[in-house]
């Protein structure tokens, strides 16, 4: 792999992260009754599932979870060689009335999030939204925040932070890579699967 | 993973991958269609002539109606109005809807070929919505579509039957069946069966019965009468009782067989009423599914788009 890379999470520590957040989604809420998980496609699905599992058993309440892709609502798809491979959307209970809070791995630009948020609203219109990030690495370029972020890690423009997860890729951790790794450059054509 | 060109030609040109990009990016494209708010800025900006230089109403509708889902913007040449009637070459009114600069022409001709040929000397992206007897891809997708959702290709059986020698549909479903492993049989009288069809990649056989034998997929054509100058057929009606899907001879086909028919039927036909209508047809279900698979295509194609200029 080209340029240094360094862990700056191990499993140990995502998963009281991860812990620390459904606390937070339930001292914010007192109960998770009546709110629905919404995993951005991809890393933000099994992260809204596993939310999903802790927060069943905090308040024994499982929240509803659905997933989204966002791709045909990408701002870029007209600079895209490549239009990226489509994913279903699956939102399997009623948004009008409901309240959100999205899941993603990593907030950058914040472009994937207005996206989300144009696709949420072409499927109904819910109370609230609020977002859950895993890791906030700055740079945004639309005025876009979490409501809940897992670790904020500093990073320069051309650095690129790779959250990976077990259910996707065989182990918990994330890693800074001073150079994008094969998988993280297909991501930025929109080509990851 | 992309599609090699940015046109879509015929079945012909596309490798079994580039097959199963199109039906998975189809199912993306279905959801689409179940929401309350059926429509995506995807192609927002772009462009589409739909230019149909012999008459056809679904397939038009089917198209139109995708472009709009995804937010192009739709105009529609049809043979009726357009400057074709006044004798104008095909070049000539190529190079007119060239000048209105769009980013896809979805082209619809009589003559085998016609796509081609702009593809040649225009600029934007070329869909074939049916060219003479020669394709229909993207009806054949779409079939491909309906199949999928019930039965994998590998092994299928699938009968053809009725008027293959008009058929771009029967010679687009042949070359793209036999591409994903499945076993095609077409039938029809000597007279509309042409000679050498079998070096698409199926069998023929002139025995209705032979050919919905264990059937997975039955497939019924319409008799194009409008092209036949006479001498095919004796009678309709012999035809009807030679070539006819009925219920009873359905009964040859494996016992979850789907009918499925490109439109427009004939009832009492290639089809008997009572099969069009049945448990077992997926007719209705193939029209509903054009317009995903028509959205995917054009998805797919407006990314080469983009790659042509890049380049």
């Amino acid at each position: 792999m080209p340029g240094k890379s360094v862990r700056v999470m191990d499993a140990d520590s995502m998963a009281r992260t991860l812990s620390r957040i459904a606390h937070e989604l339930l001292e914010r809420h007192k109960t998770v009754e009546g709110l629905a998980l919404v995993g951005i496609r991809s890393r933000g699905v099994p992260l809204a599932n596993r939310l999903a599992g802790l927060l069943n058993e905090l308040d024994g309440h499982r929240p509803e979870t659905g997933v989204l892709d966002i791709n045909l609502y990408r701002d870029d798809l007209s600079l895209i060689a490549d239009h990226p491979i489509l994913r279903r959307t699956e939102i399997p209970f009623e948004l009008d009335g409901s309240k959100i809070v999205l899941v993603d791995d990593v907030l950058f630009t914040g472009r994937t999030i207005r996206a989300a948020l144009d696709g949420l609203m072409d499927l109904g219109r819910p109370a609230w939204i609020q977002l859950v990030v895993f890791v906030d690495r700055g740079h945004r370029e639309v005025p876009i925040r979490a409501d809940y972020v897992g670790k904020n890690i500093p990073t320069a423009r051309t650095q690129e932070v790779e959250v990976r997860l077990e259910e996707m890729d065989g182990a918990d951790e994330v890693l800074l890579h001073d150079e994008p790794p094969s998988r993280s450059a297909s991501r930025e054509q929109g080509r990851q699967r | 993973m992309r599609l090699r060109s940015r046109h879509l030609l015929g079945i012909a040109g596309l490798e079994p991958e580039e097959i199963r990009l199109i039906l998975d990016t189809a199912e993306s494209f279905a959801e689409v269609g179940t929401r309350e708010i059926k429509k995506v800025p995807t192609l927002r900006g772009k462009t589409v002539v739909n230019f149909f230089v012999e008459p056809s109403t679904r397939t038009r509708s089917s198209f139109e109606l995708a472009e709009k889902r995804l937010s192009a913007d739709a105009i529609n040449f049809t043979a009726a109005s357009s400057s074709f009637l006044k004798g104008e070459t095909l070049l000539d009114t190529a190079r007119n809807l060239e000048a209105l600069v769009p980013d896809f022409i979805v082209i619809r001709h009589s003559e085998a070929g016609a796509p081609h040929f702009l593809a040649r000397r225009t600029g934007c992206s070329i869909i074939n919505a049916g060219d003479g007897a020669h394709e229909h891809p993207t009806q054949a997708l779409l079939d491909a579509y309906t199949i999928r959702r019930r039965k994998p290709f590998e092994g299928l059986k699938v009968a053809i039957v009725g008027d293959i020698l008009h058929s771009r549909v029967a010679r687009s479903n042949v070359l793209l069946l036999s591409k994903m492993g499945s076993e095609v049989v077409v039938c029809g009288p000597p007279t509309l069966l042409p000679p050498g069809i079998e070096r698409l990649g199926c069998r023929a056989t002139h025995q209705l019965d032979e050919a919905l034998e264990r059937a997975d997929v039955v497939m019924a054509l319409r008799l194009q009468l409008e092209r036949m100058s006479g001498g095919y057929l004796p009678s309709v009606r012999e035809y009807a009782r030679l070539f006819g899907l009925t219920a009873e001879r359905l009964q040859r086909a494996t016992p979850d067989a789907i009918v499925m028919h490109p439109g427009p039927l004939n009832r009492g036909v290639e089809i008997a009423g009572e099969v069009a209508d049945g448990a077992r047809s997926v007719i209705l279900e193939q029209v509903t599914n054009g317009v995903a698979v028509r959205m995917a295509v054009l998805y797919l194609l407006a990314g080469e788009i983009e790659r042509e200029a890049a380049a």
